[in-house]
């Protein structure tokens, strides 16, 4: 079928993109003035054990080489071993990455009901207080730094309230659920664990929020614009003059067309709190790859920087072909 | 003497712009009778399509009907709320837009968008409509389980008119608008979707106001003909009366610049452009443009009066006869 030809052609084409992203990520990588060694073994270790590491490594075999025994590796899905944690990087990451998605998933819903509902009525209630309203609480998301929200969120509903937990996805003495996705509301849901259901929901309220309330702004735009114009089109007139009452004519004839463009930006913005979003991991303290990645870095883990970012590439590429896909699911003109 | 349908009284519709206010109608009045074929014409700008979407009550922000009635079956248009309109919509008064692609949502398919209109008379879901869907496509000449299937950017004009038309007649509505149902349309496709329009309404007995700006369509098409220019009324009526004695210096322009084949004389236009209605000009709009022009047609608005029986014209040229 076309669709299925089209899919595969864009499949392809990710090939190409992740091949290039591979060598550029090796190239940076290797091209840093710094030595992972040095920075794994202190700067005062013997020179026998540096050479010992550097062979251990495959660090001390000329770049070309190297750069094959990785693709290599990586087509038989082996990332390297990080330096740091000794482990398979495709183990590290399939631990870190269920909570950055499950926090990424939770932030996009937030931000899409808000966004998409605040732009549909500052459409409708153009120049009015409602669109105001909209416009400065959308803004004031997106210019307030996550940590700072965070911080603020956490001293009035932890510190000062306490009607939600601080840091971490579980309390101390709730029994996590067995591991199965790896995302704690998801796994304790197949668990039927309920009280860890429960205590990760409430864990997750916070992050969330301050994640979704930052992607807010760019939905609520891009929806109100595009409702705007889509509201002055001829079919909108026709729809009214069929007498649709104004619900149906806003959330059937104007909404579908609407969310054209505002899909794409859902998809910007999903694939970026897929990378991990490192400022509010850190300040909720949970372990997501955004927070693996920048300890790789700060350590020179060059298997997990490689691996990480070359992950993230993987999922970008992929949630951007899904946003492909929807489009053709939505515009039929998109189909041909 | 037939009833009338929709009466007309004195509509004033105004738009706010930033330029300032734009004077689009200015105290128009005609009525339309029951089974006429009403032809409203005028050049662009002159407020054809504002007085039907002042009928469908359609005219929104920063648009306004400041005074004024629209009498539809007794009942005044412009004081009637909004779900109420919505019950008249659609199903009483249908309209034919200009642009026919435009006007089909690009993202529904053909089926869906005539099934809604039917379902929502029907007061039923519009998957149960498919039977009357497809007797409303075979109605306009369309191969219904082929056509319903597709989206409108598959249509080709003509077609996606046909679709209009069938939308705006499933209901059998008592008023049929056609805003230029054939402006955006070739030459040959006019003439099909004209026969078209023209067989079903004989069959239904609709009323018709068409709006247009080609003579030739309304000569064919209209009993009783309507000219419009710059917001204002200037002659009203019936189609022969009106091309054999046009009173209005307009009207006589507009007859003048129609070529006729056979006649090598050069076609005249009239000279000047159409007023901006932000600053209309001062007693009867179309005296900056008048050959006949007297002292008084920059001072009074001349009233719509009647010469013949049926026949109205406004301008002062006239004005003695009638006092």
């Amino acid at each position: 079928m076309k669709l299925g030809s089209y899919i595969l052609k864009r499949s392809l084409l990710m090939l190409l993109v992740m091949f290039g992203v591979l060598a550029i990520v090796f190239a940076i990588v290797h091209v840093i003035p710094a030595d992972p060694v040095g920075a794994l073994l202190g700067g005062n270790a013997p020179p026998d054990v540096v050479e010992r590491m550097k062979e251990q490594l495959g660090l001390n075999k000329p770049l070309f080489d190297q750069f094959v025994d990785y693709v290599w590796g990586v087509i038989h899905g082996n990332l390297g071993n990080s330096i740091q944690s000794g482990r398979q990087v495709i183990q590290d990451i399939a631990e870190y990455f269920p909570v950055t998605l499950q926090l990424a998933i939770a932030s996009i819903i937030i931000s899409i009901f808000l966004g998409i509902f605040l732009g549909i009525f500052s459409a409708i209630y153009r120049n009015r207080w409602i669109d105001h309203f909209s416009r400065i609480f959308s803004i004031l998301g997106v210019s307030m730094p996550v940590f700072w929200t965070g911080l603020i969120l956490l001293l009035v509903f932890y510190y000062i309230l306490g009607w939600l937990p601080g840091t971490g996805q579980l309390s101390l003495f709730v029994i996590p659920p067995e591991k199965i996705t790896g995302m704690i509301l998801v796994d304790s849901l197949l668990d039927g664990n309920w009280e860890a259901f429960w205590d990760g929901l409430r864990h997750l309220i916070l992050p969330a929020t301050v994640l979704g309330y930052a992607a807010t702004a760019s939905i609520a735009r891009i929806t109100r614009a595009s409702m705007l114009d889509v509201l002055n089109q001829d079919y909108i007139r026709t729809a009214k003059a069929k007498g649709m009452p104004k619900r149906i004519v806003i959330y059937r004839h104007a909404l579908k067309n609407a969310l054209i463009p505002v899909i794409t930006i859902i998809g910007l913005t999903f694939g970026g709190l897929l990378e991990g979003a490192v400022l509010t991991e850190t300040v909720f303290g949970l372990p997501g790859l955004g927070r693996y990645i920048v300890n790789a870095l700060l350590v020179l883990d060059y298997p997990a920087i490689m691996g990480g970012t070359l992950f993230i590439a993987l999922v970008y590429s992929l949630v951007n072909l899904s946003v492909d896909l929807i489009y053709a699911v939505i515009d039929p003109r998109m189909r041909v | 003497m037939k009833d009338a349908i929709l009466t007309v009284k004195n509509l004033k519709v105004v738009f706010h712009t930033y330029r300032g206010t734009v004077h689009a109608l200015d105290r128009i009045n005609f009525t339309v009778l029951k089974n006429e074929r009403f032809g409203i014409i005028g050049e662009t700008g002159c407020g054809k399509s504002v007085t039907s979407l002042a009928i469908m009550r359609l005219i929104e922000q920063p648009g306004e009907i400041v005074e004024g009635e629209i009498v539809f079956d007794g009942k005044d248009l412009v004081k009637t709320q909004e779900s109420i309109l919505n019950t008249i919509r659609g199903r009483e008064i249908s309209m034919i837009f200009q642009e026919p692609l435009s006007s089909l949502n690009p993202v529904m398919k053909v089926g869906f968008q005539i099934g809604e209109s039917i379902a929502k008379i029907k007061n039923t879901s519009i998957k149960s409509c498919r039977q009357e869907v497809f007797e409303a496509l075979k109605a306009v000449d369309l191969d219904p389980t082929r056509v319903s299937n597709l989206y409108p950017h598959e249509l080709s004009g003509g077609m996606a008119q046909r679709i209009m038309i069938a939308m705006a007649l499933s209901s059998n509505p008592k008023l049929l608008i056609a805003d230029e149902p054939t402006s955006a349309l070739d030459v040959t496709i006019q003439a099909q979707i004209m026969n078209l329009l023209d067989d079903l309404v004989s069959k239904m007995n609709n009323t018709v106001i068409l709006i247009t700006h080609d003579l030739g369509v309304a000569a064919q098409f209209c009993d009783k003909i309507m000219i419009m220019y710059a917001g204002t009324v200037v002659e009203q009526a019936k189609t022969e009366e009106l091309f054999d004695n046009p009173l209005h210096p307009y009207t006589k322009g507009l007859l003048k610049a129609i070529p006729k084949v056979g006649n090598r004389d050069k076609l005249t236009g009239i000279p000047g452009s159409v007023p901006d209605l932000v600053n209309p000009p001062s007693g009867c709009r179309f005296h900056p443009r008048c050959p006949y022009a007297m002292k008084i047609c920059s001072v009074e608005k001349p009233p719509l009066t009647e010469m013949n029986p049926g026949h109205l014209v406004a301008c002062h040229l006239y004005g003695d006869k009638n006092g």
